[in-house]
């Protein structure tokens, strides 16, 4: 038995130890490190970013994490190691600064518009915001949670239609892709998710006067491990530079 | 050991203490009686349970073929069997999208012809729970029938047994603690699953928002109704994996 | 009705068991006879009884019991074990255990009729067999010597044309196998269709027996009556177990004797007939009269010598006589030649004594 209790031991200092080291390397490492959390609709455009900044500035690494703007807002206050929020609504962005958790001004360096998407081929002849009400089509749009949701039911509202939703998506992307594959017939996503999807799904405009915008703003976190790094970012992003990649990919800029 | 043990232990309950501690537990009980939570109830138990009962049905003579009957391939059917324990969820739902969605394999012409159709219906998220929890049933099962004394069986032959009244009255009954087993952990995963069912059916109120999926979306905007849901949870499953333990799983 | 010497049981075939082991064997049981079937482990005792019980078919020949063919392969036959009618005890018992003993005995008894009808059915056997009180415990609590019963009264049960006891007292130590011995030597004479044993004890299949096969690597080596296998072996094998020295002797007023010869015991053994058997390395060869403790001891004189090897047998006259083995070393030692006066010596403790009926 004495034997077994200390290879048992062994075993788990060891386990225990190498964690240790893992944890400690990646702290080394961080000299040339920016973490971003950025809203699920930026995919597309923040990954050109990353791309464009990196060549730009050698030996930095930026890691960015996409998901819905509540979700991302939720692990920066329960504290995780971010340097960089870009937010999908101000709102999200709001309720950091009102927690102290924002560095300087949040600036918005971008704003969207929203767009139905139907699949290519329009399989369910969608023909615009009415057809939110109709039964007979699988009607999808993102949970009311996240950004996304809200200002579709904004527009919604405005049309003074009553949606017959078969599926509240997690976020815009799951709602993109379920529309691609055919698998709903229509759903409200950003003007840029059309954009990005390059053809797999097919836009159709909403009217102006229905319509809503959303701003997007971006912020250095106080307690950003890489502040220095985190502010030349921002200042790239909000920058002529930065600008001309957010109208390539078909954001409105502020 | 003692020690380690406890290191383990704690790494169980931890979770538990600091979920206990955000409970708002003056607002519970309007909490619990919410529509979300209640609807969420309500196709959490009906689905699990479906799942659990199809996974018998169903899982019953797989395990029984994989490990009584010789034939090619068995090895490559068992490993299919066994894939969704592997598959992260979410890609066993999509797959399942794939085969069963209105644009689907099978689940195109099943449209055209029927109009049946299994995303975003509850039936759908029994087909994905289902799809994720029954190979624990087989896996155990098979296990059990395999290490199993045959000759018991030979037994009750030479005692005028046919094949069927053997398989009633000694086979499942011998391997019953595992049985049980299989039962209580596929039951378990599909009161828990999640990615392949919002994948798969999609997320609707009153319809496919299973307890898992309820506590997602509410985590990022309603922290109080989050918390109440994951307490919900934590308790049934409780209630159910300590009563069963203690009834069934005493050895014959 | 099948006039009973028809209603034998014949088993006549062979099976592959491995590339390079093949049973090939040709039995035939008579209606209320027993016999046994005796071999060393290994040799396909329990394929027979699985080819017989309908557990393993056959590649050639046939069994049958009475002319009712249960297995033909030319002639495209086989009942499967379910509708044989051929009780089985098996070794380790095989009781259900997640069954009472009482629903044990009934379970070949519930087709056709209702669980009370076939509990009481099944009660009327446990008490033929002595285990009545045990009903309502689970084959786990119960000791070898009730297991046995239980098994035993389960395969009556079911009223089998043939009985088949698979090695019925292997799983037993020794104080219950002489017990069970008898149980068995009782239940067997009132079965009236064929029993065959399985066994590698000759104690066994002398006692129980009343004609024996020797099987040895598959295939039948021997047949005959207990005393012919005994007398007169015909493979190494046979002759090892007779080198068992197994002798009937009678006991009156305590004494036991063989042939008139007085034997010393170390049990008390209630007068008639009894079985003693002396093993072959208990039987200590002397050149001159031995004093000591030995309580058997007289001179006789050697008829056969066999060199095994470092091994040697010994073959004795009369008035008893008997095998004994020695060491190859010690015969050269003692200068033993065949002819030769020896004296024997024989602790009463070596000799053990079965009462015989």
């Amino acid at each position: 038995m004495g034997l077994i209790v200390t290879n048992w031991v062994r075993l788990s200092l060891l386990v225990v130890a190498s964690l240790v080291v893992a944890s400690c390397g990646s702290d080394q490492e961080s000299a040339g490190e920016v973490l971003v959390s950025a809203a699920a609709s930026l995919t597309d455009l923040f990954t050109e970013m990353e791309e464009s900044y990196e060549s730009e500035h050698p030996g930095v690494d930026v890691i960015v994490n996409f998901g819905g703007s509540p979700a991302l807002r939720e692990q920066i206050i329960q504290g995780a190691p971010v340097d960089v929020f870009a937010s999908a609504d101000l709102a999200n962005m709001e309720a950091l600064v009102e927690r102290n958790l924002v560095g300087g001004e949040p600036q918005v360096f971008a704003s969207n518009q929203l767009q139905i998407a139907v699949p290519s081929g329009n399989p369910g002849g969608v023909s615009g915001v009415s057809d939110f009400g109709d039964d007979a089509l699988l009607v999808g749009l993102c949970a009311e949670e996240v950004p996304c949701g809200r200002l579709a039911r904004e527009v919604l509202a405005n049309a003074g239609v009553m949606a017959a939703v078969d599926s509240n998506e997690p976020d815009v992307r799951a709602l993109l892709t379920k529309i691609e594959l055919g698998e709903l017939d229509l759903g409200i996503v950003y003007v840029t998710d059309v954009m990005a999807s390059e053809g797999s799904v097919e836009g159709i405009a909403i009217p102006d006067e229905v319509n809503v915008a959303t701003e997007y703003p971006i912020a250095v976190l106080s307690d950003a491990p890489n502040s220095d790094l985190a502010d030349d970012f921002v200042s790239w992003v909000t920058s002529d530079d930065g600008a001309a990649i957010v109208a390539e990919y078909g954001f409105r800029l502020p | 050991m003692v020690v380690l043990a406890g290191l383990g232990l704690a790494l169980f309950v931890l979770p538990l203490i600091g979920l206990l501690g955000r409970v708002p537990w003056a607002d519970l009980p309007a909490l619990l009686s919410s529509e979300v939570v209640t609807d969420a109830l309500r196709i959490s138990l009906i689905v699990s349970i479906l799942a659990t009962v199809i996974s018998l049905v169903l899982g019953v003579p797989i395990a029984w073929v994989l490990a009584r009957v010789e034939f090619p391939g068995r090895s490559l059917a068992r490993g299919v069997v066994t894939l969704p324990l592997v598959l992260p969820p979410v890609v066993g739902g999509a797959a399942l999208l794939f085969a069963l969605g209105r644009r689907g394999l099978v689940g195109e012409p099943l449209y055209e012809a029927t109009g049946l159709l299994l995303p975003f219906s509850t039936w759908g998220v029994v087909v994905a729970t289902t799809f994720v929890a029954m190979p624990f049933m087989v896996i155990t099962l098979e296990g059990a029938l395999r290490n199993m004394d045959l000759r018991y069986e030979g037994a009750a032959a030479s005692l005028g047994a046919s094949r069927g009244t053997v398989f009633r009255r000694v086979t499942l009954p011998m391997v019953a603690p595992s049985l049980v087993a299989g039962i209580v952990l596929t039951w378990a995963r599909a009161f828990g699953e999640f990615g392949a069912t919002v994948t798969f059916a999609g997320n609707l109120q009153g319809r496919t928002q299973s307890l898992p999926l309820a506590v997602f979306i509410a985590l990022e905007s309603d922290r109080a109704t989050a918390v109440t849901i994951s307490l919900m949870m934590v308790v049934i499953s409780l209630v159910v994996l300590v009563a069963l333990r203690d009834r069934w799983w005493r050895t014959t | 009705m099948v006039a009973d010497h028809l209603r034998s049981l014949i088993a006549r075939f062979t099976v592959r068991r491995s590339e390079t082991f093949v049973v090939d064997v040709d039995l035939e049981v008579g209606h209320g006879e027993t016999v046994a079937l005796l071999g060393p482990n290994g040799a396909g005792k329990s394929s027979v009884v699985a080819a017989i019980a309908g557990l393993l078919p056959i590649d050639s020949g046939r069994i049958e019991i009475g002319g009712l063919l249960l297995d033909d392969p030319a002639a495209g036959v086989f009942s499967p074990p379910e509708v044989r009618k051929i009780g089985v005890v098996f070794q380790d018992f095989l009781l259900f255990p997640h069954l009472s003993v009482i629903d044990n005995i009934a379970f070949g008894l519930t087709r056709g009729r209702n669980r009370a009808e076939a509990r009481s059915i099944a009660g009327h056997w446990a008490e033929r067999l002595a285990v009545a009180s045990l009903s309502q415990q689970r084959p786990g609590d119960l000791s070898g010597g009730e297991a046995q019963r239980v098994a035993l009264a389960r395969a009556l049960a079911t009223t089998p044309d043939v009985l088949l006891l698979d090695e019925p007292l292997s799983a037993l130590d020794v104080t219950t196998r002489a017990e069970v011995r008898r149980l068995l030597s009782d239940h067997l004479s009132e079965f009236g269709g064929p029993r065959l044993i399985i066994t590698h004890d000759p104690t066994d299949a002398y006692l129980l027996a009343d004609r024996i096969y020797v099987i040895e690597n598959g295939a039948i080596t021997q047949s005959g009556s207990p005393d012919e296998i005994r007398l007169r072996p015909k493979t190494r094998y046979a002759a090892d177990l007779a080198g068992a020295n197994l002798h009937e002797g009678s006991v009156s007023d305590g004494v036991v004797s063989v042939d008139g010869h007085p034997v010393h015991v170390a049990e008390e053994v209630p007068d008639g007939r009894v079985l003693l058997a002396i093993p072959a390395t208990a039987v200590s060869i002397h050149t001159s009269a031995p004093g000591g403790s030995p309580r058997n001891s007289w001179s006789t004189s050697v008829e056969r010598l066999e060199h095994l090897g470092p091994r040697a047998r010994l073959r004795t006259g009369g008035p008893l006589p008997l095998t004994a083995e020695l060491t190859e070393a010690a015969l050269l030692d003692l200068g033993i030649e065949p002819g030769a006066t020896v004296w024997v010596a024989i602790k009463a403790t070596e000799i053990s004594v079965e009462p015989f009926e």
